[in-house]
């Protein structure tokens, strides 16, 4: 049954852009991204409880760094820009992640909402670099020598980095790495005891969130073509929260629905953008009271035995 | 019999209060000893400076010929001190199985690229993991539980599983807060032949709080007496039940 769900999506994600018209293609692209997002953010927030509202902040820096790799990079191929906005993004994150072991709770999350902000003055600030308020326009992603300038080639690149990155974030999370994360999460004075060195790990943690976000950021600037600070506020930051919140806490499937509902429901409010804070803060107060392990926790109890 | 844990001068307080003064304390290889005394009097805090957590202002505490004051707590269990809690601290919202898998952590490879590329030796680390994590709840006694989530067991199996966590780090010394607090006395009768059997068939050290006497007198080697964080007596079981320090720290000191 489960199997047979699962075939129906891969047969249908992979017809996708000869089913669906051009916008729809481009909004299944984004559904993957802010996927790949979700996982991140789960690795971080879900896993080791350092709630982060400073995403969007991560998925700038990639996307920049890709777009600035295709501005100059001579012809980088795809694959080589995403790994380069990953393996930048994670190197920040790591940066962050090191002052923020001092802090816990809400001092940690405000660390990473100050951070957002500061991701957005530099990028308005390094205009010479970056272009500023006027917008970065980004080059196709090449693959040696095809640039993937349509919607349906975009969403393939998009279908295949998703993929592999999502079974990545389930090889890990299933194994000692994950337990290691959750043990942190549960009980840090158990962990340490249990000879987890927690300081590394939350570091660890914050070094493969952003490279998952990054490697997002990257496939998001080859999406919208043209990057503005603005596409990276506060707000997209809670989204992602919302997304893994809905989505359910420490749960790579959940991530990924989270960031499905949360990405259909941004569009379908796009014409009602003053009670977008409204629907979400209601979806996010919802979820605490009546859902707490989100719709991955509702479906684990569903089909538990 | 060579020591293997030697606490010397120990001395820490909290604001005016001195939870421990001037503390010398042996463990010899292979011995179980237990450290008893009134509630406060400082126990789980000798566990918590041997485990990392408390920094003493004065004193020494050499495991091995290490300074375990030097070493941070992920450090000290590796070196083979592990270790329970009094009010239990398990994942709680793991699986008994992952709770005993994480006491592993520091036995078992694969990082974050191995682990992601789910590499064939990662796979078999993680295979033989399981199972060894398994046998180590066969032992406890929690051989059914092992998918079960931790919080809703039990407490007396709660504390059996954080035995079980704590033996899958392979320690030299085991460090058991209270392990028979909230067990029947077929419990813990029980649990008295699963310590010996880790000290003769593991080889294990065992340093343990207790309030239950039967359980002290029954298994230990040696007994300490803490009151008001000062060593009051140390001896033989025999010897401690009969000193007249010890019995007027539990009983009162008579006006
Ligand atoms: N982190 C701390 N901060 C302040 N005071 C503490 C702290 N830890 C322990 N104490 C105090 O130190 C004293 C010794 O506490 P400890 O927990 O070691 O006692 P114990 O012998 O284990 O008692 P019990 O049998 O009740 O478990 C107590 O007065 C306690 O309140
Ligand atoms: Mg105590």
């Amino acid at each position: 049954m489960r199997r047979a769900v699962l075939l129906v999506f891969v047969i249908v994600g992979l017809a996708w852009p000869l089913l669906a018209p051009r916008y729809f293609v481009f909004l299944a692209s984004l559904v993957f991204v802010n996927a790949i997002v979700a996982m991140g953010l789960n690795l971080l927030s879900g896993y080791t409880h350092q709630l982060s509202f400073g995403h969007a902040g991560f998925l700038a820096i990639g996307a920049y760094t890709t777009a600035l790799l295709g501005l100059h990079g001579g012809g980088l191929p795809a694959p080589l820009a995403l790994l380069g906005a990953g393996v930048v993004t994670a190197a920040v994150g790591v940066a962050l992640g090191l002052p923020c072991l001092r802090l816990e709770g809400l001092y940690l999350t405000m660390a990473t909402l100050a951070f957002g902000f500061v991701v957005i003055e530099a990028i308005l600030n390094l205009d010479r670099l970056t272009n500023g308020a006027d917008g970065l326009r980004v080059p196709a992603a090449r693959m040696g020598p095809w640039a993937l300038t349509t919607d349906g080639a975009r969403y393939y690149l998009v279908v295949v980095v998703t993929a592999l990155l999502v079974i990545a974030a389930l090889n890990v999370t299933r194994m000692r790495v994950g337990r290691a994360l959750l043990a942190i999460r549960e009980s840090e004075i158990a962990a340490q005891a249990s000879g987890v060195p927690v300081a590394t790990w939350k570091t660890i943690a914050f070094a493969l969130s952003a490279f998952y976000t990054g490697v997002a950021g990257g496939l998001f600037a080859w999406l919208i073509g043209t990057l503005s600070p603005d596409a990276f506020d506060v707000f997209l930051s809670v989204d992602f929260v919302v997304m893994i919140i809905l989505g359910g806490l420490g749960s790579v499937p959940g991530s990924i629905v989270g960031a499905a509902v949360v990405t259909v429901l941004n569009d379908a409010l796009a014409g009602f953008q003053n009670y977008r804070p409204l629907i979400f803060g209601t979806i996010l107060i919802g979820c605490m009271l009546f859902m707490p392990g989100g719709i991955a926790g509702a479906w684990r109890r569903q089909t538990a035995p | 019999m060579t020591g293997l844990l030697s606490v010397s001068g120990l001395s820490i307080n909290f604001g005016g209060l001195a939870a421990l003064s001037d503390l010398d304390l042996e463990v010899a290889e292979g011995a179980i000893v237990a450290l008893i005394g009134p509630n406060g009097a400082g126990k789980t805090t000798v566990f918590n400076v041997l485990s990392g957590l408390y920094h003493p202002s004065r004193g020494r505490v050499t495991f091995r010929g290490d300074d375990l004051l030097a070493l941070a707590p992920y450090a000290i269990a590796r070196r083979g001190v592990a270790r329970t809690f009094q009010n239990t601290e398990v994942f709680r919202r793991l699986s008994a199985l992952d709770n005993v898998l994480i006491g592993r952590h520091a036995h078992i490879k694969g990082g974050v690229l191995g682990g992601a590329l789910a590499l064939p030796r990662v796979r078999s680390e993680e295979a033989r993991a399981r199972r060894d994590a398994r046998a180590l709840l066969d032992l406890v006694g929690l051989g059914d539980s092992a998918n079960v989530e931790a919080a809703s067991l039990p407490l007396g199996h709660q504390k059996r599983l954080e035995m079980a966590r704590a033996l899958a780090a392979e320690p030299t010394l085991l460090l058991l807060d209270e392990p028979a607090g909230g067990l029947n006395p077929t419990e813990t009768r029980e649990l008295m032949g699963l310590i010996r059997r880790l000290r003769d068939e593991r080889k294990l050290t065992i340093l343990l709080v207790e309030h239950d006497m039967q359980l002290v007198m029954g298994i230990s080697d040696r007994v300490a007496v803490l009151d008001h964080g000062r060593k009051i007596a140390e001896g033989k079981p025999g010897e401690i039940s009969r000193d007249p320090a010890v019995i007027e720290a539990y009983l009162g000191a008579p006006e």
